[in-house]
């Protein structure tokens, strides 16, 4: 199986946005198939289902996570063999339902060092009408517990997402969505799947570029709504991750993180 | 009378701050805002609102940091609540 792993810059967007986007990435020909499988329903598995359990090869959804982009994403951010959390395939009627309150997944989850990631596969065009998904970038590690957020309805450079045929997006446990309102007369389909890692989520991509500044660019990168003070949380809070990511104690960010833990000849 | 509902956050705990997101609720029926309906802020600061008639009834308290969690980011902090009555 080929895989394309992702450069440090490209994780270091994770990291800063919570998502990384796939535009358009999977073929045709699967794309054309993804509908009536979807239909048809993916049969459940228990949580923690090893993937070659879950998925048998050539199934659809073992083919869809083994394209090389998506695999080589998923490689890089969840590592090797990771488990099948649960999957479920998310359908808005046209002219139907009712927007979903912003929320983050599961329940409050706190983890710096290690995390799930969620892919989202659109088979068809979403337009603006039909109501994709809404997306908070940069909302991964504010803790928060699932729709405890829900009074929030627009928040300044959010995603709404749209996004050609065969786009996937992976999303970090943590990011506040929803599902619009579908205002279109077009059914809008979206198969989701959460992985768990199995290993250290340690240099698990394409580090050949670590010291490439547009890494400490993407770390230090502010999003619209980020109140002013709280914005710098934010940036010490993605200093921590990308330590452990990295393996790296003494990486940083305008200094910030190692001026607060600045404490000479004092014990912990 | 019924009462019409702005939320404003801001991106300080100044009322003249920027908006940085928002939330409204109409008791008249006659709109139906929801999550993700719009792009952009209905005013451009907290003051604005008030400048266009929206009466501030709610302002969010500065809490400080619990013990052992002051890098911990959750919720917006700085929450204006108006009302306009019609």
């Amino acid at each position: 199986m080929r895989t394309t792993l992702l450069t440090s810059a490209q994780v270091a967007g994770f990291v800063a946005a919570g998502y990384l986007r796939l535009d358009g990435i999977v073929p045709d020909d699967l794309n054309d198939q993804a509908i009536d499988v979807l239909d048809a329903g993916i049969p459940r598995v228990p949580y923690g289902t090893p993937v070659t359990q879950a998925f048998p090869k050539g199934s659809f959804a073992r083919r869809l996570i083994e394209l090389p982009q998506v695999a080589g994403a998923l490689s890089s951010l969840v590592g090797p063999d990771p488990t099948i959390d649960h999957h479920a395939v998310h359908v808005r009627e046209p002219q139907g339902g009712e927007a979903q309150p912003l929320h983050a997944d599961a329940i409050i989850d706190t983890r710096m060092d290690a995390f799930d990631v969620q892919l989202m596969y659109y088979p068809r065009e979403v337009t603006a009408e039909m109501g994709g998904t809404l997306v908070v970038p940069g909302s991964h590690l504010r803790r928060v517990n699932e729709s405890d957020t829900g009074r929030y309805q627009n928040l300044r450079g959010q995603t709404r997402l749209t996004c050609p045929a065969g786009t996937v997006m992976l999303l970090h446990h943590g990011i506040w969505h929803g599902g619009r309102r579908n205002d279109s007369p077009v059914r809008r389909y979206m198969f989701k799947i959460r992985f768990n890692p199995t290993v250290p989520q340690v240099r698990l991509w394409d580090t050949s570029d670590l010291a490439d500044p547009a890494v400490r660019e993407e770390l230090s990168r502010r999003f619209p709504w980020y109140e002013q003070a709280t914005g710098r949380l934010e940036i010490h809070n993605r200093v921590r991750v990308w330590r452990a990511l990295t393996a790296d104690p003494t990486f940083d960010i305008d200094y910030w993180t190692t001026r607060v833990n600045n404490r000479p000849g004092r014990a912990a | 009378m019924k009462q019409q509902v702005l939320v404003l956050y801001l991106a300080t705990s100044a009322l003249d701050a920027a908006v940085v997101g928002w939330s409204s609720y109409d008791g008249t029926g006659r709109t139906h805002p929801t999550a993700g309906d719009g792009d952009e802020p209905p005013y451009a600061t907290g003051v604005d609102a008030l400048r266009d008639g929206w009466r501030l009834f709610q302002a969010s308290q500065l809490i400080p940091p619990y013990p052992g969690h002051e890098y911990d980011t959750s919720f917006l902090k700085h929450e204006f609540f108006f009302e306009k009555m019609s």
